[in-house]
């Protein structure tokens, strides 16, 4: 396909880019095609709003912590590598890649994508999720469906199950061990090919 | 010199007499059928050798591609098939998270209305290239298949297509013209409807559309406004070929404004100038003048807009709904089997567009007529607005229309989000009661 040589010229270090994050051309000629028509107004940035106009993304109870995901703290724009970075946490993981300690960790490795999913509990950065913060996602989650009550005794049995140091917050080592058994590349991987 | 005669002679003979049988046959098959609205039924047989064809087509797909070890791009459906994922859930997990985490990533990677397919469904190629994410050499017949597809779209469909779309729109101007000659009255508008819709059906079948109408009982009647949702230009063409309706838009110059200029010379349809667009009040009081008068033909009226300029869009949006007169919701839904009816405005101009769906095998789609709808006491145009939106959402099927834009966006988003919420809840608060029972 001639045209995506063509898209792959335009972007600045791409090869930077493929090597990191594992992508093919195919995606990332595609994601550009994504970032291109989400970018409305052609500056070559994404602001919080271009992603707001996504509807289904509005529709998401949690749809503004994923966008605030995008924007590193005191940013208020994201540039196609950035948008590229975040979205190579859904790739599902490559199982044929020797475990090798000298290299950094993948940015698809069960520990990043774990890492990505503590971030959108722990809006604060202070590297634990506190009982107001787990009540601020499910309130998110469930808003006008549940009663308060109801809210706190599932923030309070989370918390009890998880908390192994009783300091009435998750880690992220509490919140690693606490999904142990679940098949995280499952549930956090989008399966795309061009 | 001799030699050269005989040839020529016998060539322009051939020509002749394939011109003949070309032009006969398109008129027999195609163009009286339209004239008195009958089928022979050929489309209908079409579709079904065309979907025979596409399953051996995905069948040697998935074949090669589980040889070959590769991943299948397999379009994923919200709502039937995600939700499998908290069929497991019964209490809150942490992990409950990755679920809307996922979806909304997946929104933000591609969130076009167009590459949902049910989860039942396999993943049908339909011999495009332009709608397969996984054409690799798979085998020689299947590559050929595709090239075969390729020689009879481009070079004998396409033509036909042309060919009639331009009789099609050359028909429509110079019989309106003619007709704009007589003196109203009955025979007048009788004539007028006639020639709206022979032109039409020709337009249907230049784009080899084969649609399936439903509830045919509640068709819009005059003195009303016909909604609904847009998902592609032709939707008019697929509308006014069952009916007759008066068109509202802007007046554009080129081709467009000759068709419209000569259109309501035959009947009163509502075209505003560039100028008068902006003038809301201007607007509604055209539309409601013209709803008024029983006499006139329903106006048809897509919410979501044309896709030729936007800026009217914002416009008819809250005008229609604030009129006050009966509204007929209409479904429209496209088969996305055969060909990819969405027009993604900022990828294609409007003439490659039309290319594209005359090069497609066929567009195969579903019109629902629902019953009409009335604004109710203490309801203002909004509501009123989303509640004829959620009914034709529901009767298509269509959960999440990019139907936004005028309506308040935060009212939007509580009606949806809660439905997620909703979902989610029913299985955690279920769970909790139990606890507390025991």
């Amino acid at each position: 396909m001639g045209s995506t040589n063509s898209t792959l010229s335009k972007i600045p270090n791409v090869e930077e880019l493929m090597q990191e994050t594992g992508f093919t051309p195919a995606h990332i000629v595609r994601l550009y095609d994504r970032f291109e028509a989400l970018d409305k107004e052609k500056t070559g940035h994404l602001r919080p709003q271009d992603f707001g106009a996504i509807n289904r993304l509005a529709m998401n109870p949690i749809g503004d912590r994923i966008i605030g995901a995008f924007f590193s703290p005191g940013q208020e724009t994201v540039d196609f590598h950035s948008f590229v970075r975040i979205l190579a946490h859904f790739r599902p993981a490559d199982k044929k890649r020797p475990k090798d300690p000298s290299m950094p960790e993948p940015v698809n490795s069960r520990t990043s994508k774990l890492k990505f999913a503590f971030q959108l509990y722990d809006q604060d950065k202070d590297g634990k999720i506190s009982r107001a913060e787990l009540l601020q996602v499910l309130r998110s989650m469930l808003e006008m469906q549940v009663t308060e009550e109801q809210l706190e005794s599932i923030a309070d049995r989370t918390i009890q199950e998880a908390d192994l140091d009783k300091d009435d917050a998750i880690s992220f080592e509490e919140f690693r061990k606490s999904l142990e058994k679940v098949n995280i590349d499952h549930k956090m991987s989008i399966r795309f090919l061009r | 010199m001799e030699d050269f005669n005989p040839f020529d002679n016998l060539l322009c003979i051939l020509l002749g007499i394939s011109f003949t049988v070309w032009f006969t046959l398109l008129l027999v098959f195609i163009i009286v059928p339209a004239i008195f609205g009958v089928s022979f039924g050929i489309r209908q047989l079409y579709m079904k050798t065309l979907l025979k064809i596409f399953e051996w087509a995905t069948h040697r797909i998935e074949r090669g591609a589980k040889d070959n070890n590769h991943l299948l791009y397999k379009p994923y459906s919200n709502g039937d098939g995600s939700n499998r994922d908290l069929d497991h859930a019964s209490e809150f997990e942490m992990s409950d998270i990755f679920y809307f985490c996922r979806q909304g990533v997946e929104s933000i990677m591609d969130d076009e209305v167009t590459k949902r397919f049910s989860a039942e469904e396999l993943e049908s190629w339909n011999l495009l290239t332009r709608s397969n994410y996984n054409f690799q050499h798979i085998s020689l017949r299947l590559t050929v298949l595709w090239g075969l597809g390729v020689v009879i779209r481009y070079g004998f469909l396409l033509p036909l297509r042309v060919t009639l779309a331009f009789t099609g729109v050359g028909l429509l101007v110079v019989l309106t013209s003619i007709i704009g000659f007589l003196p109203n009255g009955r025979m007048k508008n009788f004539l007028s409807e006639q020639v709206h819709l022979m032109c039409y059906r020709i337009c249907v079948r230049a784009l080899t559309a084969i649609i399936t109408y439903h509830d045919s009982e509640n068709k819009p009647k005059n003195g009303g406004i016909c909604v609904a949702n847009h998902t592609s230009p032709i939707d008019v063409i697929i509308l006014a070929s069952d009916g007759c309706y008066a068109m509202v838009g802007q007046i554009h110059g080129g081709l467009m404004g000759v068709i419209q200029k000569s259109m309501v010379k035959a009947c009163p349809h509502i075209w505003f100038e560039r100028s008068e667009v902006k003038d809301r009040h201007l607007v509604a009081k055209r539309l409601s003048d013209h709803v008024e008068d029983k006499t006139k033909l329903p106006i048809l009226i897509f919410p979501e807009g044309t896709c030729i300029n936007n800026t009217s869009v914002m416009m008819f949006k809250k005008g229609s709904f604030e009129i006050g007169s009966t509204v007929y919701p209409v479904a429209i839904k496209y088969d996305p089997r055969f060909g990819d009816a969405f027009w993604n405005s900022s990828q294609f101009g409007m003439v490659n567009y039309l290319l594209r769906m005359m090069s497609s095998w066929a567009i195969v789609c579903s019109v629902w007529y629902l019953p009409p709808m009335t604004r109710e006491e203490g309801e203002d145009a909004v509501q009123f607005a989303n509640r004829v939106k959620a009914a034709i959402a529901r009767q298509g099927g269509l959960v999440d229309l990019l139907w936004d834009g005028g309506l308040k966006r935060g009212k939007v988003k509580d009606t949806f989000k809660e439905e997620q919420q909703k979902l989610y809840s029913k299985m955690l608060v279920g769970t909790q009661e139990d606890r507390s029972r025991s």
